[in-house]
């Protein structure tokens, strides 16, 4: 989908044998095991899973949040720590994280200003960016101003700032009330085709995972790790019919029934 | 009747009772004064009447706005010298941590000191004609409030904005500035409105151990002490004012950096 996907860049992330683990004073905590897993550029991935399984830790991971303990990762080709200092990626969290005392657009033009863009083209981008969230008319308030959804857009307007090629997502819309969050999810799918960004987004919403991404990679805890890799499929356009359709349930049984594998399976262990 | 008064009872009061309120109890309470003194001449010789306060007030207007003016300044400079000093320590007790661990005992020793104690000793130490041990009473009673605060205030940024910085590649530089500073100023201007009426306490309250003859309290001791009750009252009075002032500036400042801050 990106022009550039040459050679060494056709990946958005390649990570291998990725292994985390937290010390804590009484024992060793391993938060992942032995993660594989490619994300081709432009492509939509859904990390779901249990509360514990990692899924959180390894999006940390690839955004250089956190270091691996174990294991190989690359981002287009780099590691993970230039990837971040070239802004490779762009972020957004389960809470929006706006800078309270920053207006709309103050809070969209944070990163370009860390960046040291020069004021004319950041301000161009900024209407550019409110535009693309349809925030256009708030772009003078304030967080406090704002509703939750409208907050979370501003998030991911920022997130979008400086054109990353990789968009990283953890749980953007899990504070949000249903309606808000189905009408936040097909303006991602938008926003995603227009932008051509691969993105990695964390869910604990089975609906969520199926009508979002192509893949949806299905992870179990302790320890973290990935048990299954469902292939979605269902075509680039995520209009509000496909939620009706029976090809979207039958993926949403689909990752259910993953999800149930891996907790029989874990019942097996004991 | 009962009615009446539980539905007012649950409803905020109307903007013009929340003014009003106070300016009559302070009504009340001048008219219950003056009846005391002036009509039931009860009161003792060092209570005069409002009235001859005010009188003494106006009359003697020049003195004490001169009187003012010296015990301002020297509530100001503390202030100002105080809070940067405290501003500057509080940056580095953040920044590193062994630094943070030699300054605790320290301020907390100062601040369970009665500042105004070591007085005459500042005032013996830089002499009698010097404003100097003044104003470094009334900076160290504004240092505390401010560090204590401030120190506080610059290790508040929130987990997800530190994410979100360290995301977007900030230099520690750009964290400082765009994020922790932004942070930690509510807690500041906290700090300064808190520092600000103990600068003017303490300001005023060295002047009674020494130092040059001037400042309001100076006046308040002399008269006191020779009787002209009204005089010294009006003094007071002065005093008052400076530490309205002072408190409502900072309130005011507290009250701008503070407009933002839910979210």
């Amino acid at each position: 989908m990106s022009p550039e996907t040459t050679a060494p860049d056709s990946l958005a992330v390649q990570a291998r044998g990725i292994g985390k683990v937290f010390p804590t004073a009484s024992a060793d905590v391993t938060a992942l095991t032995d993660v594989d897993l490619e994300v081709a550029a432009g492509e939509f991935v859904s990390l779901i899973g249990p509360s514990g399984c990692g899924k959180s830790t390894l999006l940390r991971l690839i955004a250089d949040l956190d270091v691996a303990t174990t294991g190989e990762l690359q981002i287009f080709g780099k590691p993970a720590q230039q990837a971040r200092v070239d802004q490779d990626y762009g972020i957004a969290f389960q809470q929006a994280g706006l800078l309270p005392w920053r207006t709309v657009a103050g809070n969209i033009a944070l990163p370009l200003e860390l960046h040291g863009t020069v004021k004319s083209s950041r301000d161009a981008r900024v209407r550019e960016l409110a535009d693309l969230v349809g925030l256009s008319d708030f772009i003078d308030r304030y967080p406090d101003q704002l509703s939750g959804g409208m907050q979370q857009r501003v998030a991911i307007a920022r997130a979008l700032a400086a054109r990353p090629r990789l968009l990283l997502m953890d749980e953007p819309f899990g504070a949000l009330d249903e309606m808000t969050r189905e009408y936040l999810q097909s303006e991602l799918t938008r926003i995603a085709a227009e932008t051509g960004a691969a993105v990695v987004f964390v869910t604990h919403s089975i609906p969520e995972a199926v009508f979002l991404s192509d893949r949806v990679v299905v992870m179990s805890p302790r320890p973290g790790r990935i048990t299954e890799i469902v292939p979605i499929g269902l075509g680039s356009t995520r209009g509000e019919g496909l939620r009706e359709s029976p090809a979207y349930f039958e993926r949403v049984t689909a990752v259910r029934e993953a999800l149930h594998g891996a907790k029989v399976e874990r019942a097996n262990e004991r | 009747m009962s009615l009446r008064g539980t539905t007012i009872g649950a409803r905020p009061l109307p903007g013009w009772v929340r003014i009003a309120a106070p300016i009559g109890v302070g009504i009340l309470g001048l008219a219950a004064w003056i009846l005391y003194v002036d009509v039931a001449a009860a009161a003792p010789r060092m209570l005069p009447s409002p009235v001859a306060i005010v009188q003494e007030f106006v009359l003697h207007a020049d003195i004490i706005t001169e009187a003012m003016v010296v015990t301002a300044t020297n509530a100001l400079i503390g202030l100002v010298v105080g809070s940067i000093v405290a501003i500057a320590l509080a940056a580095l007790a953040a920044a590193i941590r062994p630094f943070d661990g030699m300054l605790a005992p320290i301020v907390a020793a100062l601040a369970v000191i009665p500042i105004v104690a070591i007085t005459p000793v500042l005032n013996t130490m830089f002499g009698a004609s010097s404003q100097f041990g003044r104003q470094a009473v009334a900076g160290l009673a504004a240092f505390i409030p401010v560090f204590v605060n401030v120190l506080r205030g610059l290790r508040q940024s929130r987990p997800v904005h530190r994410d979100l910085f360290r995301a977007s590649a900030a230099t520690p530089g750009q964290t400082f500035r765009l994020l922790t500073l932004p942070t930690a100023l509510p807690y500041l201007m906290t700090g300064l409105r808190i520092a600000s009426s103990l600068a003017v306490i303490a300001a005023l309250v060295a002047e009674y151990f020494g130092g040059p003859a001037d400042g309001i309290g100076t006046a308040i001791a002399t008269y006191a002490k020779s009787g002209r009750a009204a005089l010294a009252w009006a003094f007071v009075l002065g005093g008052i004012i400076i530490g309205l002032v002072f408190f409502l500036v900072t309130s005011l400042l507290e009250r701008l950096a503070t407009r933002r801050m839910p979210v």
